[in-house]
Order: structure tokens, then sequence, then C-alpha cells
């Protein structure tokens, strides 16, 4: 079977349509990465021009690094992320689970519930929050950081698993059932490995704006020691002097993880959210 | 060692009742093939034998022990599924030695057992392999090892021949065929293929909606259907029933006549009818034909020539016609 063929002035028009989302996409992050490389004065002289050898410094990483917190910074927001992902990937699957394995009174409710979430923003709560986090003493500490986020992901996640653990075939399930493999067996062992794609995606999608968040860690973990990259940035921007080189440095560095994740996933990402529309 | 007793058996999913108290009793080393349409309940008997679905009320016993508690597990049961089922990410030898390891045997043990039944399915060139290495067949082999090695009081087939192609079909089967007498284990196997349930089995469950419509063997079932639905399923092509107040006979709603059952002349016979088409398949040749009464299928065997639209005169063979009443139950004569 021969794919047709597409006609060369359609694809062309897709490609440019493409391409121009792209550059717009990847402008802010393109004029964040060369402007960091940039002295002060070349930054406000000309922002869209790239560094040249008169104009390189790397006074802003200088600043960020020896600032000194900003490792710790760093390490805080990698705990928050890579813990919340953690239990989001865990939680989600495992409701996604019973959710798709099991008939038991209320699922499509319990399922629609779980969804809710995706609708109603989490942030709505956040006085609520605060006064829970105050009231069981987890202000300023990492556990309310990635116990809120693990709220946050979870909807989305139990979503998306939900529907991939309904293509895992029952048989499958059913012959290791058979062969005496316990329920958390079959889950970790049958049907974990087999949405692989899926869990990528749920990871990638949480994990971004979980590390990209300013809202809960100011609010809920502002100390120093707490800090996460997002929030320790922003102490580079004052009310009346704003360290850009320091600001853009500090926003290039917290772009290289997310990054490196996203090339990692990509390979299993593309084929989660494909393998739905295409199977 | 492998024989079963199923009790009053009821499955109902929500409002919908799927199994309407089934009873049955297998013998140790029966093939027993459970028959029907899809829908009729089989695969769910299946399933609720080995523990897959709690039957809603009823008893089952293995070897004379209930079950009805047991995890699929401990009874003593191995199933193959028509999708194979083999677990993707291990090698073949791992896909056969899973339950054993499960269930805690020594590592030697597993490994004789896995020797055995892959050299009984001639699998051993491919043990170190992952299942999607594999041909269909040759996955179903393996599903099939995967249940031998567990030496089971009870094998389970569900559908197992249904994704093979014709071909392979006809070869797996004799394969099971083998199997049977070789292991002498008692199989239950489900299937909507008559061919399949004819050939292989020493007993056949016909269900439909829910009951048990007639067990029996093969033959029995051919030669001595007890209800219109039984007499109408097995036997291909279809018997043909025909309204009985159309052929002007009383004391019977139906009549039910085999296609093969009828001969024809194209000067004299009991029904006239004309030939709406001919099918060719070199051992039989099968006459559709349009009487007074409606359609009317005839089997010949060898070749036969007769022209579309042409007038043929059909009689059925003494004593081979069926009488059903109004509940579609046998009269017997």
């Amino acid at each position: 079977m021969a794919k047709p063929t597409a006609s060369p002035i359609r694809t062309g028009f897709v490609h440019l349509a493409l391409g121009a989302y792209t550059l717009v996409a990847l402008f802010p992050v393109f004029l964040t990465v060369i402007n960091s490389f940039k002295d002060r004065a070349s930054i406000f002289r000309d922002p869209l021009g790239l560094p040249t050898p008169s104009t390189f410094s790397l006074v802003g990483y200088e600043t960020v690094l020896k600032q000194g917190d900003f490792v710790l910074y760093f390490q805080n927001s990698f705990i928050v992320t890579a813990v919340s992902i953690f239990f989001v990937l865990l939680f989600g699957a495992m409701a996604a689970f019973a959710l798709s394995e099991y008939r038991f009174r209320g699922n499509t409710m319990m399922g629609l519930y779980l969804a809710l979430g995706i609708m109603i923003p989490i942030r709505l709560g956040t006085v609520a929050i605060l006064q829970g986090m105050v009231a069981a003493g987890l202000v300023n500490t990492l556990t309310a950081l990635i116990l809120v986020y693990t709220a946050q992901g979870l909807p989305l996640a139990v979503f998306i698993l939900t529907e991939f653990m309904r293509t895992v075939s029952d048989d499958l399930k059913n012959a290791g059932r058979i062969d005496g493999l316990s329920e958390y067996s079959i889950f970790f062992r049958l049907v974990l490995p087999l949405v692989r794609p899926a869990m990528a995606t749920v990871a990638v999608f949480t994990m971004i704006p979980i590390w990209n968040d300013l809202w809960f860690p100011l609010i809920l973990a502002p100390s120093d020691a707490t800090k996460t990259v997002t929030l320790g940035s922003q102490v580079f921007i004052g009310q009346f002097v704003t360290n850009w080189n320091a600001v853009l440095a500090a926003l290039t560095l917290a772009i290289v993880p997310v990054l490196v994740l996203y090339l990692v996933f990509s390979r299993q990402l593309i084929r989660g959210i494909t393998s739905g529309a295409v199977k | 060692m492998g024989s079963l007793k199923i009790e009053n058996i009821r499955k109902s999913f929500g409002h919908v009742d799927v199994l309407k108290g089934i009873d049955l009793e297998v013998k140790d080393g029966e093939f027993v093939i459970f028959v029907g349409p899809s829908g009729c309940g089989k695969s769910t008997l299946l399933r609720v034998i080995a523990g897959l679905e709690d039957a809603t009320s009823g008893d089952i016993l293995i070897d004379g022990k209930k079950v009805n508690n047991t995890p699929p597990a401990k009874r003593g049961i191995a199933m193959v599924f028509q999708t194979y089922a083999l677990y993707p990410h291990l090698s073949v030898r791992d896909n056969m030695g899973l339950g054993l390891k499960q269930a805690g045997k020594p590592a030697q043990e597993i490994k004789e057992r896995t020797r055995i039944a892959s050299s009984m399915l001639s699998l051993d060139d491919y043990l170190e392999r992952r299942p999607a290495e594999l041909s269909g067949g040759q996955r179903q082999r393996v599903a099939i090892g995967r249940a031998i090695v567990r030496e089971p009081q009870l094998f389970l087939f569900d559908e197992p021949l249904s994704n093979l192609d014709a071909a392979l079909r006809v070869n797996t089967r004799l394969e099971i065929a083998r199997l049977h007498r070789q292991l002498k284990a008692t199989m239950i196997y489900v299937t909507h293929d008559q061919v399949e349930a004819m050939t292989l089995a020493d007993k056949i469950v016909v269900l439909n909606q829910g009951r048990i419509e007639q067990v029996g063997s093969p033959m029995e079932l051919y030669n001595s259907p007890q209800t219109i639905f039984v007499a109408g399923f097995i036997g291909s092509p279809q018997m043909n029933l025909i309204d009985a107040a159309k052929l002007g006979q009383t004391g019977a709603r139906t009549i039910g006549i085999r296609p093969e059952h009828i001969q024809v002349s194209k000067t004299s016979g009991e029904w006239k009818g004309s030939v709406i088409h001919v099918e060719h398949l070199g051992a039989d040749t099968i006459i559709y034909l349009q009487t007074d009464f409606g359609p009317l299928t005839v089997r010949l065997f060898g070749e036969h020539n007769y022209d579309v639209d042409g007038t043929l005169y059909a009689t059925p063979d003494s004593g081979r016609t069926y009488r059903f009443d109004d509940d579609g139950q046998v009269i017997k004569a």
C-alpha cells in the first residue's frame, strides 16, 4: 500500500506554519540564552544582537554561581520535581489501574471526580492550602511543595493513564493471575512496562509546570533553605534595580535540566502521544 | 485426577444474566468443548471455571473439591488464550517457567519441565527469543507450552485458534488433539467454530443464551439434536428448517432436514424448486433452491452441473427428517 503523496504546495504550507510556530515559541528562549552571555550595557543597547567577542561576558553566570545558594536552589528544584513526579506516576498509575481493571460501584463517578482537577486550577485553593500547611507545620519545607505538586499532577496522570491501561489486553493480566502473580505483580511487572510511553508523556507534562512554578514556592516555602530555582532567580529582580545578567543566566541554567529530560523522554513521548491516534 | 463438576452456576453483570443456571459434569481425561454463538456465555463460563470471574451463585468442584473461593493459580488449571497473552518482556523459556517460579518450584525442576514441554511442541530453537520475534503459530505453541509446564489437572482453552490463519489452524488443531492423547489430561475448550468442536471433542456442550441446550458426543448432536437450536447450529451447511404448515404436515411446528440428506432429480420428486445458485466445492456441490415453502439447501457429493433458474425436484431421505414442536424441542418419532 503506497502512501498517497501530498502535493508539495500543501506540504510546503504545513511546514511554513510549523516553522513559524517554532520560531515564535523559541524566540523568548533564544533571547534569554543569547543575552545571558552578554554584558549589561550590550543587553540594553542591542538586545537582539548575538554575543560578539567585545560584548561576550559571563558576569551573569559568575554572579549566579557566586551567590552560592544557587546550587542549593537547584537541588531543591530537583528534589521537589523528582519526588513529585515519582508520586504522581506511582499513585496516578495505581488509581488508573484500579479504574480500568476493576468493576465496582461508582467506578465512572470516581474517574470523573479524579479528573475534575484538570478543570479546576489548584491555585484557587491556595489560601486553604496555606492554612492547612501552617496547621500541619509544613510551611517552609519541601514536603509542602511535594504534596501540593503531587495533588496538582494527579488528575491529568490518572486521566491519561486510565485510557492507556484500558488498552492493555485482559488476557495478559488473566494469564498472570493464572500463573500466580499477585495483583501488585501484575501491575508492576506486566502493565507498567506496557504503558511506559504514556508514563513518559505524563512525566513530561507533570514536570514542566512544577519546575517552572513560582506561585507555590513563593507562598509555601520562601525561606532561603527551601527556595527553588525559579524563586531563587527572583532575588535579582528588584523593585528598582534588576540584575538582568544574573536573571537571564539563572533562567538559562534552569532550562538545561528540562531540556535534558525532554531529550531523554522524547522518543517515548512521541510514541505516547501518537499511539492512541495511529493504532 | 481432573474431574470437574459445575452445579447451578449463575452469573449476572448488573441486570444482565449471562449464565442462567449451568450444571455440568466433566470426567477425568475428557475433551469437552463449549460451543455457541457469540454472547451465549461460553467464555464467561470458562472464566468462572478458571476463577477469573466469580459466579453470582452456584458451585465449582475440581476433583471433588469446592474451589469457589480458590484463586486461579491454586485451582490446578492452566489456560490458553485467544490472544496468546505471552509476557512481552520475557523470553519463551521464562514465559513458560513463570508459573512454576511463582509457585516456588526449584530451578532444576522448572528447567526440566520446560525442556519436556518445549520438545513436545518443537520449540527448542526458540527458547531464548522474545514473543515479538515469533510468528503467530509459534506464539500460540508457546502459550500451550506455558500451560503444559504447569502440569494442570484441567486445561482451559479460550478460542485458541481464532487468531491463526486457516492452514495453521488445522495444524494447531491436530497438535492439540495429539497433546490430549499424549497427556491424557482433562481439557475444556471454547470455540464458536463447529468444525473444531466436531473434530476435537469427546463431548460437546452447546450453549445458547446462558443455558445448556444439549450435551453429547459430536455424532449424538449431529444425529439426534434435542432442540431446533442445536439442529441448526451443528452441521454445515445449516439444516433446512421448514414450516410444517407449509408442507401440509400436522403434529409438528417445524420440519428439519439436513442438506446432505436430500436427493435431487430433474424429472420427479417430492418438492419442486428452481435453482438460485450452485456452489462447486470439488468434493461437494451445494445447490440453493427456491421452493413453494421457502429456500432449500441441498448438498450433493461429487461434482454435479445444474443450470441456474432450472427446475429441480428434491426428495428427503426417509427417516432422516426431524420434527420440532412449538418450543423448538424435538418430537421423538
